[in-house]
């Protein structure tokens, strides 16, 4: 791939702590290789702040490969950026052009207050998960892997909503901040495979209600969600966690 | 002065005979007992829910937001286990000989029989759990082949299965943090190991939000922190992945167990410039499909597709018949090395080897032909349903490949380069997985003990989750029977006064030094000397360069390193620095332990001991032995040796021609 160099202009969101009122900070970048991550434009763009006896920006981060669910930019009005299903950290500076003005924001969501710059705290999602999203079994309680066959479209099916790394993005775009895709890949994965049956009701009744009580918006069946995952969630999933949610509640006293 | 503790017995018997005759907790006293795990990986977090299962009060501390993030998510081929659904001659031994020869003669036989025994539990729980691993059209599980061996053994979920199965212990970390048996701390480093007498009794951790030190106390602790592959710098480890919790305990007494042992894993994707943060690596799940070229000419600049099949050199073929691109990682790096060496590497920075799709993609093509009974088809046709077999097989690392390189992988071959991967040294520990200090346990990646100098691929899974889930709920349960009595110890005790003041201590050292260069260049400095002075290839006089440079390095740091902001908030530069400086000093050790292993065995290759044809000479004679280092002082440590005994397996020549 051809190499080339280009300058851009960076604002990006400064905020000490959750206590004090960010603002946007301007930043000029030459010899950006084109070669560059996004995130790696930002390790050159802190060097340089540290040599200038600056503060760095503070962004999270961590297995630069797309799958840890860490690293969370607004870029551009756009969590994680222009390129389809792409993570901010599998961003590469191809995507921008040469003289480009780059707006970079942490995720904002009354559910994801920002700790700083561009880190937020994303804690109710473990919140979420703890109210149901699992298969209660013990260590050692396991029968052997093959006695239970699944269909293989199921086990299909399950494997592309477990596909979720838990980033966020879909609550950035959200215009409610609304947590349903995360949570209806997390119910769909575990209603479609038989050793999710038993607690499928409990399931989807519980993530549901904790999602509400962490201050996650409804949904509105927008798709922004679905146009900004990286991991190509489907919105189908929100359409089954509809229909869990429904049956759950018809059916619950059975 | 080392007890290793393997159990008497015959080697298939030893793992049953310790179950049948360790000490039981019983279930109102574990309710007392409490167990600090630190990191939440596949082995950490797998321990923390099977010890909150069992009614331990446990706490669980990760660097990251959220455990799910642990590095373990990024593992792509697979997971072993000895099921031999595949009818194909698998077999608990044969995991176990495979992962004995695989690194080459320097693993302790009897884990690695455990862990091919416990192999097949795990994905029976795993699979219970919810873990959505790739099936057949029948509805069972699929299979598939990686390096090193000769059967199909290797569980996967697409190229996501480090994911998968770290998703399905989080979830069970989760539950038990529902249920009230795990207290997470998230965005939390472990700074040190408090010592009570002689016992590990909790750590002295920072929150990295506020920058607060805490104490916590545990009656045993159980580091599961991952490997140290980026003392390197450029590795395909995570970011934050780093050595500092096993480096603490280290300095506390825990013996650090062959320290250069490093695997470099033969398919990542090439370094395009000094801006680069770290290496990707393509799962060796690929080289099932793809094959490894290079121009048999030198310094060949014609295109791949321009270079006819005669003139085309597919070494590992030409040089392994026997397991052709499936030789195990440590061969294939250092034939990739030798090709590009010798002046036949290609792509612009002549430091890369093609990985090749095209004869696999017209094979499945034409399968596809025959499953659909199309007559008439053209070429091009052919090629694109091979392309959607491929797809379904490896998409989302193509399409990773081609969001790195921008390169299109299913019209030009990849290029790829070896790069650091796995550290198979690490704390060492006996066969209860207690390192040499009481109550202090090392699990997954981070103790030295299954994989010896080299592991084999989908084996790092295997051993996070064997020692988490199947290993630590019995041979912890031996050492807490003892300490039943045992009431918690107040964190007011002068150990963790103490403990804490020296954490202290060191990060306003840091903090003061208010010098000129980032904590990021010295760490690029540390990885430029690591890799290339103790790296895929060694020798006595660029070791020992390398330890006065790392010397120089360390005293240059500790002077004149700036870290911006201040204690008591968010720092990541802070955080980093305190990585950095264990790193520097790890890095000497590596450099000591390559040094004294005066042989070549599995990933560490002593250029002055190779055969006639570039291959490992191994000196069974003098070095079948772990090194053990028990650090002494500044510069200074005491080499302990762990003889290994081999009573079923005999060692040869490990030979994949």
């Amino acid at each position: 791939m051809e190499q080339k160099s280009i300058s851009l202009k960076l604002k990006v969101w400064k905020q000490k702590n959750s206590q004090t009122k960010g603002s946007f900070e301007t930043h000029s970048m030459n010899d950006v290789s084109t070669e560059m991550s996004f995130l790696e434009m930002f390790d050159v763009l802190n060097e340089k702040l540290i040599q200038e006896g600056k503060e760095p920006i503070a962004f999270d981060h961590d297995c630069r490969e797309g799958i840890c669910g860490m690293c969370s930019m607004y870029i551009n009005g756009r969590p994680h950026g222009p390129w389809h299903e792409t993570t901010t950290c599998q961003l590469h500076m191809r995507a921008f052009n040469n003289g480009e003005t780059i707006v970079v924001e942490p995720w904002r969501a009354n559910a994801f207050p920002v700790i700083k710059d561009l880190i937020v705290d994303r804690t109710p999602f473990d919140r979420i998960i703890q109210a149901g999203g699992f298969i209660s079994v013990n260590t050692g309680n396991a029968v052997d892997a093959n006695s239970l066959p699944v269909e293989k479209s199921k086990a299909d099916a399950s494997f592309a909503a477990a596909a979720c790394i838990g980033c966020g993005a879909c609550v950035a775009a959200c215009k409610n901040s609304s947590a349903m895709l995360f949570v209806s890949a997390k119910v769909t994965h575990l209603a479609l495979i038989p050793q999710g049956d038993p607690e499928r009701k409990t399931r989807a009744l519980d993530m549901v209600a904790q999602m509400d009580k962490e201050g996650f918006g409804a949904c509105t069946n927008t798709g922004a969600c679905e146009a900004v995952c990286p991991k190509g969630i489907s919105l189908e999933n929100i359409a089954r966690l509809n229909k869990e949610y429904l049956l759950a509640g018809l059916t619950s006293e059975l | 002065m080392l007890d290793v503790k393997i159990p008497e017995g015959k080697l298939s018997e030893k793992w049953t005979h310790y179950k049948g005759h360790c000490k039981l907790v019983n279930p109102a006293n574990k309710r007392n007992l409490e167990i600090i795990v630190v990191g939440t990986g596949l082995a950490g977090a797998s321990a923390a829910a099977s010890l909150g299962e069992l009614g331990y009060q446990v706490k669980a501390f990760c660097f990251q937001d959220s455990p799910r993030r642990a590095h373990s998510i990024a593992a792509q081929g697979g997971i072993n286990a000895a099921k031999n659904y595949q009818n194909d001659g698998d077999s608990v031994y044969r995991l176990f000989y495979d992962t004995i020869k695989g690194g080459d003669y320097r693993a302790r036989e009897s884990n690695v029989h455990r862990l091919a025994e416990v192999s097949t539990n795990i994905i029976d729980q795993c699979v219970a759990q919810g873990v959505p691993f790739a099936r057949e059209y029948g509805g069972l599980l699929s299979n598939r082949s990686f390096g090193g061996t000769q059967v199909q053994r290797t569980f996967y979920a697409a190229g996501q299965t480090g994911q998968q199965l770290l998703i399905g212990a989080y979830q069970a970390l989760e539950r038990q943090i529902a249920l009230g048996n795990v207290k997470m701390y998230n965005r939390h480093e472990m700074l040190d190991i408090v010592m009570v007498e002689d016992k590990a009794r909790g750590i002295i951790a920072r929150d990295l939000i506020t920058g607060n030190l805490e104490r916590h106390f545990g009656h045993a602790v159980l580091l599961c922190t991952g490997g140290y592959g980026n003392v390197f710098y450029l590795s395909t480890n995570a970011m934050g992945s780093n050595v500092t919790a096993a480096w603490k305990a280290h300095k506390k007494g825990a013996f650090f167990g062959n320290p250069c042992f490093t695997q470099i894993h033969p398919t990542c994707i090439p370094v395009s410039g000094d801006h680069q943060s770290k290496l990707t690596l393509m799962s060796e799940s690929l080289r099932n499909d793809g094959r490894i070229w290079v121009p048999i000419k030198k310094e060949d600049s014609r295109k791949a597709k321009d270079i006819p099949e005669t003139e085309r050199d597919y070494y590992l073929e030409r040089r392994y018949p026997a397991f052709g691109n499936l030789v195990p990682r440590d061969v294939a790096s250092r034939a990739a090395k030798e090709r590009c060496d010798a002046g036949y590497g290609v792509g612009t920075s002549k430091q890369a080897v093609y990985l090749d799709f095209t004869e696999a993609i017209i094979r499945y093509g034409k399968i596809e032909i025959g499953k659909k009974g199309l007559t008439t088809i053209s070429e091009s046709d052919i090629y694109k349903l091979g392309v959607d077999v491929v797809k379904e097989k490896y998409g989302n690392l193509f399409d990773m490949y081609q969001k790195i390189t921008g390169d299109n992988p299913y019209e030009v071959p990849m290029r790829i380069y070896p790069a650091v991967h796995y550290t198979m040294g690490g704390l060492w520990v006996d066969y209860e997985l207690m390192t040499s200090v009481k109550g202090l346990y090392c699990l997954g990646e981070a103790n030295f003990s299954d994989h010896g100098a080299n592991r084999l691929g989908a084996s790092a899974l295997m051993q996070g989750l064997a020692d988490g889930y199947f290993v630590i709920p019995y041979t912890v349960g031996n050492y807490l029977a003892d300490e039943i009595r045992t009431t918690n110890i107040s964190t007011n005790h002068p150990a963790f006064a103490e403990t804490e003041k020296k954490v202290n201590d060191r990060i306003e050292q840091l903090m003061q030094i208010k010098g000129t260069k980032s904590v990021e260049s010295f760490h690029k400095r540390l990885g430029k000397i690591m890799w290339e002075k103790c790296g895929m290839a060694r020798n006595a006089e660029g070791l020992k360069q390398a330890i006065s440079e790392i010397q120089n390095l360390k005293k240059e740091f500790w002077n004149d390193v700036r870290i911006p902001g201040s204690i008591y908030e968010m720092n990541p530069e802070l955080d980093k620095a305190g990585r950095v400086a264990d790193f520097i000093e790890l890095g000497e050790l590596m450099c000591l332990d390559a040094l004294t292993r005066e042989e070549s065995c599995g990933g560490h290759f002593r250029e002055e001991f190779q055969t006639s044809d570039g291959e490992t000479l191994r000196q069974d004679d003098k070095f079948m032995f772990v090194s053990n280092w028990e650090h002494k002082g500044e510069h200074e440590w005491e080499l302990i040796k762990e003889e290994l005994k081999y009573e079923e397996v005999k060692p040869s020549k490990r030979s994949y021609k």
